[in-house]
């Protein structure tokens, strides 16, 4: 069991939350600038050199602005659901790897097998102990280090991410929030099932929640990507719909339901929402990098220093350059794709994520049970993917089948009017 | 009235191909596009720094000619007073001093209301010696009401300024007046 030592602790999670709450004001700048720029326009240029003092303005005004909160709303809850939106957000930060970390020990045999009778091992607790200092000794640049349910926590939080949201319409009391947030928890619970399905068939390969081990046996073996397209595909997906970005923002489609669950908040308690949401993203990011591309690791450069701090900066530097390239794409999806319909969404997420997960952790089982090559799993994973292609093909199915339209009879008037 | 149902062409949703079912390689198109966008030129006028180049017909504040003289080639005739539909001209005629020969008439008073005027160019169009032009002048700004009220003075001041910086060149001749500047032709009937 690794010490728990305050300092470093504490130390790790200033550092966190030093980088994590600029990047989160610098996304609310770059989700502003790279909107601009696809539109052809320059983007917020006026505060500070090329714009880039926007998000203190922004964070000023949040702080300087009055929070109205309407008669109407119950007071605990409104103000609760912005903050749980953002403490989950941010909680959910603690068991990611950073840069290098060392996974812990495997579990100690107790009992061993001689002779066809059991016999118990000597040496186990020393072995256990001597090999749990020796985990300790490092130094592991996680905000909790040896979470073994690392992945799982992840999503625990993740999903709790959702009362803020729920909370939120509900306490507002007002239709157009309360069918916000009624959307919202169809969307995450219906996207939560292909999310939690694609990982499964890295856990049954890693063989541990732990996010660190995942990144160590990706380091040993090669990036999930390769073996698992089809299940990062799907993750990427429904991580797009948790997050409630374009194009599964239904939740706040502006042009149905004003502003959603966030109609009746201002200032900084929609700051905090804001906050919830970037965080979000920035997590998801990094569950992408660390589960699909390897997390710290790229093909061996990340050992290029021998000195550990530089060796440390620069696996720091490699994951950020990976989470910051998801969080690209998630700006860029946001202006090519537009927004599904509420049905599009519910059937894509039943009728094709959900079947294509299950499959796609059948073929992992396969290639576990059976002891096939990592590759087998890449052939069945597109297969899979092209086979779905070709099934809504046969059946011309698909999300844009036109809806069923109705012969109305047409009125006509009385013989003399016109 | 109803669209005849003859009239109503319905169109059906094209049929998706397996590239369109596969939604990635739609997908990647549209974010090709996207991207060509990130990087393109940008529209943007940065609008202090950067002035707009406007059309030479562009409708902004007027300003009252001047012929090769220095005087004002207005007549006094009222055409563009009655054509103004916002009534924003108001003149006040008196004869023209004798050293002008070439007209009968001048404006002792010329103010035009800008926060009235609707800038529809109209006044420009009935003058009939081209005293009045609409300039390329948009940045039109005043403390107070008073101040947007112009007068002959700051007209004719118009005239100077956007003469002088060349965007608005004269677009007429600055020398004969027209047929309106002359006086009635006596009737020889009686």
């Amino acid at each position: 069991m690794p010490e728990f030592d305050w300092i470093t602790t504490l130390s790790i999670i200033a550092g966190v939350i030093a980088v994590v709450m600029p990047t989160v004001g610098y996304l609310t700048l770059s989700e502003r600038k790279i909107s601009a720029w696809i539109q052809d326009r320059v983007g917020p240029n006026r505060v500070g050199p090329l714009g880039l003092l926007q998000p203190l303005a922004d964070g000023g005004k949040f702080f300087l602005k009055e929070a109205p909160i309407p008669s109407h709303v119950d007071k605990i809850f409104f103000l609760l659901a912005p903050a749980i939106s953002m403490a989950t957000a941010l909680v959910a930060l603690a068991v990611v790897p950073w840069g290098g970390t060392t996974p812990t020990p495997p579990p100690v045999k107790t009992v061993e097998m001689v002779n066809g009778a059991e016999r118990p091992v000597t040496d186990a607790l020393a072995t256990f102990e001597t090999a749990q200092a020796a985990h300790a000794e490092k130094f592991q640049s996680v905000i909790m280090p040896g979470l073994d349910i690392g992945i799982l926590y992840v999503f625990a939080i993740g999903s709790l991410a959702v009362y803020g949201v729920i909370l939120g319409g509900w306490a507002s009391d007002n239709k157009y929030s309360l069918i916000g947030a009624l959307r919202s928890s169809a969307q995450i619970i219906s996207y939560e099932i292909p999310l939690g399905m694609s990982i499964v068939g890295i856990l049954l390969f890693t063989g541990s929640l732990n996010l660190e081990t995942i990144v160590a046996w990706q380091k040993q073996h090669g990036w999930f990507f390769f073996f698992q397209p089809l299940a990062f595909l799907l993750f990427m997906t429904s991580v797009y719909a948790e997050c409630n970005r374009l194009p599964f923002d239904l939740p706040e489609a502006e042009q149905e339901i004003v502003g959603g669950y966030l109609t009746e908040y201002g200032a900084l308690n929609f700051g905090m929402f804001m906050i919830g949401e970037f965080t979000h993203m920035i997590t998801t990011s990094l569950l992408m990098s660390l589960c699909f591309f390897g997390g710290y690791t790229l093909f061996g450069l990340e050992d290029s220093f021998s000195d550990p701090i530089l060796g440390y900066v620069l696996k720091a530097v490699i994951l950020s350059a990976k989470v910051g390239f998801f969080l690209f794409m998630y700006q860029l999806v946001r202006w090519t794709i537009p927004r599904f319909r509420f049905d599009q969404l519910m059937a894509l997420a039943w009728k094709v994520m959900i079947p294509l997960s299950l499959l796609h952790l059948f073929g992992a089982m396969l290639v576990r049970q059976f002891q096939l090559s990592n590759w087998v799993l890449t052939a069945i994973s597109v297969s899979l993917f092209i086979g779905a292609g070709l099934l809504a093909v046969a059946i011309n199915a698909g999300p844009n089948n036109t809806p069923r339209r109705r012969k109305i009879p047409v009125m006509t008037l009385p013989v003399g009017v016109n | 009235m109803a669209i005849a149902e003859q009239d109503v062409a319905w169109v059906a949703a094209p049929k998706l191909g397996l590239l369109e079912q596969l939604y990635i390689p739609i997908v990647l198109d549209g974010l090709s596009t996207t991207v060509k966008h990130l990087f393109s030129k940008k529209r943007t006028e940065s609008y202090p720094e950067q002035l707009p180049v406007l059309p030479p017909n562009y409708r902004g504040v007027h300003r009252l000619n001047r012929d090769s003289e220095g005087r004002t080639k207005c007549v006094a005739c009222y055409m563009c007073a009655t054509a103004c539909p916002a009534h924003c001209i108001d003149i006040v005629a008196a004869p023209a001093p004798a050293a002008w020969k070439d007209r009968e008439k001048y404006p002792e008073t010329f103010v035009i209301d800008e926060l009235r005027c609707i800038y529809c160019g109209m006044c420009e169009e009935a003058c009939p010696v081209d005293a009045i032009e609409l300039t390329t002048l948009y940045d039109l700004t005043g403390m107070s009401r008073e101040q947007m009220i112009f007068d002959k003075e700051k007209l004719l001041s118009i005239f100077d300024q956007t003469t002088k910086a060349g965007t608005d060149p004269v677009r007429t001749s600055g020398s004969k007046l027209g047929p309106a500047a002359e006086a009635p032709k006596p009737t020889s009937t009686h």
